[in-house]
This record gives structure tokens, C-alpha cells and sequence, in this order.
């Protein structure tokens, strides 16, 4: 069990969330939904995703969830191309809810432009962003 | 002593649930002497209509029904082969009394409380079942609308998921092109143009569908084909010919959609197995009147790829909290009620009453029923060919299923008309030299006899239909033949003996809670009665055996109706003129805006296409502007739930030169009348908009105010919420639109008979011109018999018993909105929202604790998530409205308990509602407390149980592991 708000990660205001790392001289990060987001969703029972090799600009919309009663956009919080999907997500959406950092993942892209990592916030910053919204 | 002669019973004292006491304690317990003080402080000074509407005075029930039967004499029951999707039938008595003719199917409303509406969720599975299976697609949804509107969904819903329209990159549905076969029905072709009109598609009508070549538009993506099988004139096709367009379709990245008929599909390859993507059509001659255009219910089915797209109601198959099968709505998020202006369908409901009379006729039937019933009318359609041969008169068609195309001379087709005429019979005239003849289950070997006669010229008839009926073969090309089952499923093959069937319709009936049980006091949706004298004629077959495109010399009765209907609601609404065509509420948003638009363009300012919605809206509001081709913007509402002045000022500001409508609903849906209205509506005006009224809410008005008057431009009425059409258990319903006179020359119109605004009008909005006829008597019936006063009463106590309800329950939940006198219109939202927090309950726990009350519960989370707005209608007397505020209390009661920590958070009483009566009878009994509680926890209740027959529904379950049609008998309690 990760923690609520894992410190390796970046967040946006919609609730996304990167994990960066290095493939030789690309950049990738791996993109998900925070457990804050999660929980508002309540269970998940759908994940729509685009395609690998397909290109998103940031805060550009690049799929949707769905629960019973709500359905969600996702935003890409950086701008690259999609490398890989978490396909098994289409049958699985649970894993949203039982694991949003780990097996829940939904997408990677390759970066394009990795000034924009500057706009996100990191997990005590996010955690500020949320106790702020609540108030 | 003298005698008093005339009739002491009036229909509104009866209508009306509270009585002069009753009224009189109520408005006591507001502190209020009158009536008309009440009015005085709900309805806002300058929009109070001064005096009375002009309506005809009121009659008794018995005076309206003689009435009608006279109006009834002036239609005349010609015999109709005009075919064009719709065919005379036979409804099953049995399914004609208990289901078409019963409260218990037709009261409901929309399966929203799975709990209690499993009768007609099994009814709806088996429907779509029966079409699945049918069709040769997967997956169907629970109905829609009628042919024409089904085909117009199909073709939106391929702009977003034909590959062709995928490739553009955009999901965008401009500036693509939509096949349409000159094969299909003429106004199916017209409905899908006025859809595409706004959209930015082409409709491209091509004779020769087959012949069609894909190379030949490389401006535009194609997103697919529509093709009638069989076609409009009867012709079937080949297997290889179909074959070979989906294969080209496919190959060019579009999609085939077959408009169908599901009579043929028991005999003819389902559409599934020729390839094609989506299958469209009507159940109609499933047993359901032609009713002179409707209520019917058409279907839609896909391949599984696309049910995320499928419009419509779909409902699927999930557990209940004991692991029992349970029935429910599934994948609701793609509906216009959450997607908003994201939706691809701004349709609400569904066609559930006469889907569940289709359903039945299979289940009554059977496979193998229903084969013969095909196989007659096939074999009836070959002995008259082969008559017709004998003749000498030629048939462009050797092979068809039910439609036979006679060709001759111009003067022979004059001549054939004419002798038909002469025996009453109706021919369609295709064109000059041909006509078609369709035959169906009503049709006997005397009508073949006497079509004969008409292609005779006079001589007499040498053969009979015995001696050719030994030597006639069925009309059916080998190819096409199916072979594969359907209908296998026991509940099509083990009720067909009229004792299994009878109990079959009534065990189910006993699994929803209808008006015959309780008050459904669903806001915005005004479940008033449905009085019997207004649902009688509407089954007499003077009345719902007409076909929709008999000529009108035909059906002076209903001309004579209609006229008189479009006056009474163009008073009501105090504007210039009606239209009776749109089939639902969204259909008449869609088509009040096409109106505005056409108006707009008339004046040259066809450019604006911006369209303000206030965030309270309906869903389907937004979801309606963006299928008329609007850009919606949002505008604010203050903290009073009222449209806030300043946004919507700004915003008419800012869009000055684009802004074509505002789209409002008054009183709003936060259930008050604001009184800036017309300062909302004067701003629209002064930026060159139009005044689009949802007229969901209407039963607030009637008498005390109108649309007009508040300054609207034009506005639908659900006929099924303010004028008692009843709601069958989730459509049909009317959706009527009334316009100022500068509108009125764009009135829907129709391709087939002269209606509307005719050459100046929008085209078709649905497949018939006065859309579902038939129950247009309904609302008639009722606002003659309540007359201007029993209206003005009725709308009068709609608001007191809304008042009342406020007051009874204000110190147990929050009433949201008040209007600026302190009082609530038809409706009030009470806030459960604090409950959360405070004892772990949310609005669904006390919805479904409601059940084990005996009450359907409010709308929940609209307009506001996390509330109840409840609505109860005059129709509900004093006492039931005391029960449901006893209960609502009591619940509350059952929550402080959890705050005060003598129940716990979890496993309470609300949590595990509803409960039935299997769970009350475990012998375990693990809860904290008593069964008697759970069962009974009013003593009224005890008087009169209405068992929840399923526990709580598993939604995520039912959402994730989608299930659409009839499970395994294994899984059936």
C-alpha cells in the first residue's frame, strides 16, 4: 500500500499525477489520477484511454473515468507522446481504485518539453493545493 | 319539492386529491386564509395572469366520453396496405387489459429505484433480448423514440465512432457525408436530414445503394450508410448484394446502418449476419396500435465495440446486496443527464410502455408463433401475387416479405386507386406508375380476395385464395432465408397458454411500485393521475387503428382533435400557435430551437449560435442546443438558485452579435418562480436572443401565469407531466411545442401530409406528422373535463401541497430555495446533504430506506447533489401526503440515532434498505436491530406492504461486468 500522496510524484489541480524517469537521453513519465481524485470518483467502472504513438499538448484532454454516477475528463499534465497504455485497465478499471499509483497507471508519454515539469506541484504542495479547496 | 337535473359530480373534485377541508387545514398550517394568499406570495406580481384562460367549460367524465365518441364516428377504419414502417396488428386481449389498459404497467416512471421496478426491468431485458437476438447485433437498448428518430440516432452516433470520422482526427461531426438509400421510408429520410442539417452533415440520397461508390466523395469523410431491408417498396436484395455494400463500406472506413423489421428478421438473415454495424426499426406490429402514428417503440442495436455509445435507456444485469440477480440501468454516464453538453443524444427516456407490449407479444408468441404469424403474411403476399399474375398485373418484385410493388400505365395506377377507394381500401402511390400494397397480421383471405377485385377492372374473379394458396410458394429469395434460432431463452417458450401468461404479466406487475400503491413524488416530473376516463378512448379502435398516413378525409375526428388541443395549449401558454408533432420533451427542445434558428436565418442573422443556459439546467437542455448546432454557455446562478442577473448580463454582453437563445425553465428547477424573470428574459431580447422555455415545470403555471407572459419566445409542454398522459413506467410522452406568432411559420412539418409550417418549416422532427396521436386524447380529455377553473384549482393546490410538505418537514431537512415571498412553487429540494457527515448517510440510504416505507422516492441529486426535490402534485390527498411526511420523518429519527451513537454507522437500518422479505425471514438476523423495525416501522405500513422483491443494487457490479439480455434461467430467483 503506497502512501496517500506518494513524494516521488508531481501533481496538477486536476488531480493527475507524473512519475518521471530517464530512458537514455528521453524523458518519460508515467500518468495517473491522485487518490484525492480517486475517492471523489467513487469506484471506477470505466477508464477510457487513447492509443500509443498518439501526441497530447499539456492540459490538452486525453481520455475520461467513469463511475456509476460521474464521468471525468483526464488532462495531461505535460505534453509528449504516448508510449504506453495500461491497457489491462479496460477490463480492470478497479485497479484505479485499489492501487492509483501503481497497477492503476494509465498512460506514459515521452516528453516534449520538459520546461513544463516547472508547473507542477510536488506532494506537500499538492496536499496544501487540496486542504486549500477544502476550505 | 322541485328536482335538480343537472350532474352534481365534477371531474376536478375528483382529480384533485385534497378536498375543501383538506385544503383548508393545510393553508391553516401555512397560516394563510386562501388560496389566492398563497398565490399572491409565490407568484411574482407582473407575470399573474389577470382573469380566467378562454377554455371550454367543463363536462363530467360521462359527458367527455360521449363527446369523444362522436368525435370518434367522424374517423373512418379504412383497410391500409400503405406499409411506410407501420402495419395493423393484433394485440393479445390478455396483454391489451393487463398491460396497455393497466395502472399497474402504465403509471411508473423510469426505472431510477431498480429496487422497485423489476417487473418492467425483466420486461425491458426481454426486449432487448428479443431484438438482440433478432437483429443478428449484440446489443440493444431498451427503445427509443420511433424509426425515423432511431435511424438520426444512428447516424450521430456513427459520426463518433465511424472510423471515416475517426480519421479526420476530430471528433467533430462537421462537414461529413451520410448515405441515405432512396429505398428507405420518406420520412425516415426527412427526420435524418433535419437531424443532420445542423450538424454539418451531408445526406446524400442515393438510388442505387449497391451501386454506390465510396471512391466518389474524397472531399469528405463518409461516415456511413443507412439502407431500408427490406425497402420501402418491398424489395428485399440479396444476401451477396448487402454483403458486398458492408464490405465496401467497411473498407472505406463507414459504417451500414439497416433500418429493419422484426416480423421479417424471423424469416429473412438478421442484419447482424449480412454485416452490417447497426439495426434500426420499429416493434410496432408487435402487437401495438397503429394509433394513428403512436405511441410505438422503435429499436436500436450494435455491435458491442459501440454500447458505450448506444443512445438510449440500456438496462443490464447485476446482484442485489445478497447476491441475488438483480435488474438496473446500466452505464447511465452516457446519458444527457450527466454528459450534459457533451452529450451525442439528448434523449431522456425510453418507449417502456409499448417496448414491454412488443416484449410481451414475443413472449406470448413465441419463436415458433412468430414464424407463423411471418409466414402467413408471406403466404397471404403470395397468393395475392400470384392472383395479381393471374390478372395480368405485373409486380416489379418477385421476391418481398410482406410489400408488393404493382406496376402499370399512369391511367392504370388512376384506375386501380380509384376502385380501391371505392371498397375502402388504402393504396400507396409510390409514383406515377406504381403502387405498393403491404400486407400484415391482420390482413384475411377476404382483404386478398378484395384486392383482387381492385386490380380486376370489373371482371369477375375466376380463382379463389384456397385453390391458389395450394399452389403458392412463400415469396422469400433462398438466399436470404435464416437459418439461425432465436428466441431459444424458456421465458419466450413457457407462457403460451393465456393462464401461464396472465400470471407471468402479474408477477412482474407486483414488482414495482406504481401510482396503485403510493405517491411518486418525483420532482420535476409531476406523477399526477392518470384518470381512466382519459385513458379509455385511447384503446377504441376508431381511435388507435388509424394508420399515420391515411389521408385526412379519412381521420376528421382526430383533424377536429387536434385543432382543438393546439387552441386549448396555445392558451394555456398564451401564444399564437401549436405544434402537436414533437414525440418527447427533448424533441420538442430540439425542435423549439430549430424553430428559433430558422427564424433567425429568415431574418439573415443565421450566424448566432451562442446559447445561455442557466447551471440549474436539465441535462438535456445543453445536450439539446448542441444537436441544434449551438455553442452552449453556462451562466451562473446566485446564492437563491436564481439566474444571476449580473452573469447573464455580461454574457448576452459578450456574445451580442452571436447570441441566439437562451434556454430557461420557469419556475425553475430549484422549484421557485423568480421574480426577475422578466427582467431575464427582456435582457435575451435586447441582445437580439430568443427565449427558449422548458416547460417541465408547467404545472405551476396553468391559470396563474404563461410562458408568454413571462416573455418567452416559445416553449415545449410535457403532456405527460402537466396533462396526465401517464408515464409508463418511462415514456412514451408528448412534447408539444407552442411559439409567438413570428415563429409560427417554422413549425415542424412533415414530407407525407401537410402539417406545421409546412414549406417554411423545420422538416420533420419525428416519423409522424402529430407524432404519438393516440395520446394526445389524454390531455384533451383532461382539460375538458377540468375546464379554466378546475385547472387553475388544480395548479393552485400543486403549489399548496408543495407548501405544505416544506412546512411539515423544514425542522427535520433544510428546504433549500425559497422563492422571494417565502414560498416554494410545485416542488421544494430538501438538503440531506449535512447527513454525511454527521451520521454516514447519504441521500441514497434514505431513498432506498423509503422503499421499505412503502414510498418511491423523490428525485435524487437534481438539480443539487446530495438533495431530495420532491414534487406531489394536486392529485394526492392530504393524507397520503401526511404518510410520506411521517416517513421522511421517522427516517430522520432512524439517522439522529446513528449521530447520537444508539445505532451504528454501518449495518443500520438505512444502510441495508431496502429490506425484503427473504432477509427478514434468514434465520440469521445479524443487525442491531429488530426485523419488525426494518419491516414496519409505521404503523400504516403494516396496513399495506409493498415488498421490495430485490435488496439493494450492486451499481458498480452491474457497470463493470456489463450484461445486457436475458441471463441463464439458473440465475433467475
Amino acid at each position: 500500500m503506497s502512501a496517500t500522496y506518494p513524494d516521488d510524484l508531481l501533481y496538477t489541480k486536476d488531480h493527475e499525477w507524473a512519475r518521471l524517469e530517464s530512458k537514455g537521453e528521453q524523458k518519460l513519465a508515467t500518468i495517473g489520477i491522485s487518490r484525492f481524485a480517486v475517492d471523489q470518483l467513487g469506484d471506477v467502472t470505466q477508464v477510457e484511454l487513447p492509443k500509443e504513438g498518439e501526441s497530447l499538448k499539456q492540459a490538452e484532454v486525453f481520455g475520461s473515468v467513469e463511475s456509476v454516477k460521474a464521468v471525468s475528463d483526464l488532462f495531461a499534465p505535460l505534453s509528449g507522446k504516448i508510449v504506453k497504455v495500461n491497457s489491462p485497465l479496460a477490463d480492470s478499471p478497479e485497479y484505479v481504485n485499489e492501487d492509483p499509483y501503481d497497477e492503476g497507471w494509465m498512460i506514459q508519454i515521452a516528453l516534449a518539453n520538459p520546461d513544463e515539469l516547472k508547473q507542477l506541484m510536488d506532494a506537500e504542495a499538492y496536499q496544501a493545493f487540496l486542504r486549500e479547496q477544502a476550505e | 319539492m322541485a328536482v335538480d337535473l343537472e350532474s352534481k359530480d365534477r371531474f376536478a373534485a375528483r382529480h384533485i386529491g385534497p378536498d375543501e377541508a383538506d385544503v383548508a387545514e393545510m393553508l391553516a398550517a401555512l397560516g394563510l386564509p386562501s388560496l389566492e394568499a398563497l398565490v399572491a406570495e409565490t407568484v411574482p406580481a407582473d407575470i399573474r395572469l389577470r382573469g380566467a384562460l378562454a377554455l371550454p367549460a367543463a363536462v363530467t367524465e360521462a359527458e367527455v366520453l360521449a363527446e369523444l365518441r362522436a368525435l370518434a364516428q367522424k374517423n373512418q377504419i379504412w383497410k391500409s396496405y400503405l406499409g411506410l414502417g407501420y402495419s395493423d396488428c393484433v394485440t393479445p386481449p390478455v396483454i391489451l387489459r393487463n398491460i396497455l389498459e393497466n395502472p399497474g404497467w402504465y403509471t411508473q416512471y423510469t426505472p431510477y429505484q431498480a429496487e422497485i421496478s423489476q417487473g418492467r426491468l425483466e420486461a425491458l431485458l426481454n426486449y432487448q433480448t428479443m431484438v438482440t437476438e433478432l437483429a443478428g447485433l449484440p446489443v440493444a437498448n431498451a427503445s427509443l423514440l420511433d424509426e425515423g428518430t432511431a435511424a438520426a440516432e444512428a447516424m450521430h452516433m456513427l459520426a463518433g465512432v465511424a472510423p471515416a470520422a475517426q480519421r479526420q482526427g476530430d471528433a467533430e461531426t462537421r462537414d461529413a457525408v451520410f448515405v441515405v438509400s432512396a429505398g428507405c421510408h420518406p420520412q425516415t429520410i426527412e427526420v435524418v436530414r433535419t437531424r443532420a442539417k445542423p450538424l454539418g452533415i451531408e445526406v446524400s440520397v442515393v438510388a442505387d445503394v449497391g451501386a454506390f461508390d465510396f471512391a466518389s466523395r474524397p472531399d469528405k469523410p463518409i461516415l456511413g450508410v443507412l439502407a431500408q431491408y427490406p425497402a420501402t417498396d418491398g424489395a428485399l436484395g440479396t444476401a451477396a448484394g448487402w454483403r458486398a455494400l458492408c464490405d465496401k463500406a467497411h473498407a472505406a472506413g463507414a459504417l451500414v446502418v439497416m433500418a429493419t423489421d422484426l416480423l421479417a428478421l424471423t424469416v429473412l438473415t438478421p442484419p447482424g449476419e449480412l454485416g452490417a454495424d447497426v439495426a434500426v426499426g420499429s416493434a410496432q406490429r408487435f402487437g401495438v396500435p397503429l394509433g394513428y402514428g403512436g405511441p410505438h417503440a422503435a429499436f436500436f442495436a450494435t455491435k458491442e465495440e459501440w454500447v458505450r455509445k448506444l443512445p438510449g435507456r440500456l438496462i443490464g444485469v447485476s446482484q442485489d446486496a445478497h447476491g441475488q440477480m438483480a435488474l438496473r440501468m446500466a452505464l447511465q454516464t452516457r446519458e444527457q443527464h450527466i454528459r450534459r453538453e457533451k452529450a451525442t443524444s439528448n434523449i431522456c427516456t425510453a418507449q417502456v410502455l409499448l417496448a414491454v407490449v412488443a416484449s410481451m407479444y414475443a413472449v406470448w408468441h413465441g419463436p415458433r408463433g412468430l414464424r407463423a404469424i411471418a409466414e402467413r403474411v408471406g403466404g397471404l403476399g403470395a397468393v395475392l401475387a400470384r392472383g395479381l399474375e393471374r390478372l395480368g398485373v405485373k409486380l416489379r418484385h418477385g421476391q418481398f416479405f410482406d410489400t408488393l410493388r404493382v406496376e402499370g400505365s399512369a391511367s392504370d395506377v388512376e384506375a386501380w386507386l380509384a376502385a380501391a377507394q371505392e371498397r375502402r381500401i388504402n393504396l400507396r402511390r409510390l409514383d406515377a406508375q406504381s403502387l405498393t400494397i403491404a400486407l400484415d397480421e391482420a390482413t384475411t383471405a377476404e382483404d386478398v380476395r378484395a384486392l383482387w377485385e381492385v386490380f380486376s377492372g370489373g371482371k369477375t374473379i375466376q380463382f379463389s385464395t384456397s385453390e391458389l394458396a395450394a399452389e403458392a410458394r412463400l415469396p422469400w429469395s433462398a438466399d436470404l432465408l435464416r437459418g439461425s434460432p432465436y428466441l431459444e431463452h424458456p421465458v419466450f417458450n413457457s407462457h403460451h397458454s393465456e393462464t401461464e401468461m396472465l400470471r407471468y404479466m402479474r408477477r412482474l406487475e407486483a414488482r414495482d411500485l406504481s401510482l396503485t400503491h403510493a405517491m411518486i413524488p418525483l420532482g420535476s416530473c409531476t406523477m399526477k393521475l392518470n384518470a381512466t376516463a382519459e385513458m379509455l378512448p385511447i384503446t377504441w379502435p376508431e381511435w388507435n387503428r388509424l394508420h399515420p398516413f391515411a389521408p385526412t378525409s379519412q381521420t376528421a375526428g382526430y383533424q377536429a382533435l387536434f385543432k382543438q388541443l393546439e387552441a386549448m395549449l396555445s392558451e394555456i401558454t398564451g401564444f399564437a400557435a401549436t405544434s402537436l408533432q414533437p414525440n418527447a420533451g427533448s424533441q420538442g427542445e430540439y425542435a423549439g430551437l430549430l424553430v428559433i434558428r430558422a427564424f433567425q436565418e429568415s431574418r439573415g442573422q443565421g450566424h448566432r449560435d451562442v446559447c445561455l443556459i442557466p447551471s440549474s439546467a436539465h441535462g438535456t437542455n445543453p445536450a439539446s442546443a448542441v444537436m441544434a448546432g449551438y455553442r452552449v454557455v453556462v451562466v451562473a446562478c446566485d446564492d437563491g438558485g436564481n439566474v444571476d442577473l449580473a452573469d447573464l448580463e455580461a454574457k448576452a454582453r459578450e456574445h451580442h452579435d452571436r447570441l441566439a437563445a437562451l434556454m430557461v425553465t420557469y419556475p425553475s428547477t430549484h422549484g421557485v418562480f423568480e421574480p426577475a424573470i422578466k427582467r431575464v428574459t427582456s435582457i435575451v431580447h435586447e441582445h437580439g436572443g430568443q427565449v427558449y422555455m422548458d416547460g417541465a415545470n408547467m404545472n405551476a403555471q396553468v391559470g396563474l401565469t404563461r410562458p408568454a407572459d413571462i416573455g418567452a419566445d416559445v416553449c415545449h409542454i410535457n403532456l405527460h407531466k402537466t396533462f396526465c398522459i401517464p408515464h409508463g413506467g418511462g415514456g412514451p410522452g408528448m412534447g408539444p411545442i407552442s411559439v409567438a406568432k413570428h415563429l409560427a411559420p417554422f413549425l415542424p412539418s412533415h414530407p407525407l401530409v401537410p402539417t406545421g409550417g409546412g414549406p417554411t418549416g423545420i422538416g420533420a422532427v419525428s416519423a409522424a406528422p402529430w407524432g404519438s396521436a393516440s395520446i394526445l386524447l389524454i390531455s384533451w380529455t383532461y382539460i375538458r373535463m377540468m375546464g379554466a377553473a378546475g385547472l387553475k384549482r388544480a395548479t393552485e393546490v400543486a403549489i399548496l401541497s408543495a407548501n405544505y410538505i416544506a412546512s411539515r418537514l423544514k425542522e427535520h431537512y433544510p428546504v433549500v430555495y425559497r422563492g422571494a415571498g417565502g414560498r416554494v412553487a410545485h416542488e421544494c429540494i430538501v438538503d440531506t446533504r449535512h447527513l454525511k457527515k454527521l451520521a454516514g448517510v447519504e441521500v441514497d440510504d434514505i431513498a432506498k430506506r423509503l422503499m421499505d416505507y412503502g414510498f418511491h422516492a423523490p428525485t435524487m441529486s437534481f438539480p443539487i447533489p446530495g438533495t431530495l426535490m420532491i414534487e406531489p402534485t394536486e392529485s394526492e390527498p392530504k393524507a397520503e401526503l401526511d404518510r410520506f411526511c411521517e416517513a421522511m420523518i421517522a427516517i430522520r429519527a432512524e439517522i439522529a440515532d446513528i449521530e447520537r451513537g444508539a445505532a451504528p454507522r454501518e449495518g443500520n437500518v438505512l444502510k441495508n434498505a431496502p429490506h425484503t422479505a427473504a432477509a427478514l425471514l434468514a434465520a440469521e438476523w445479524p443487525h442491531p436491530y429488530a426485523r419488525e423495525k426494518a419491516a414496519f416501522p409505521l404503523p400504516y405500513v403494516r396496513a399495506s406492504k409493498f415488498w421490495p422483491p430485490v435488496g439493494r443494487l450492486n451499481n458498480v457490479l452491474g457497470d463493470r461486468k456489463l450484461f445486457c439480455t436475458c441471463p441463464p434461467v439458473s440465475e433467475y430467483a
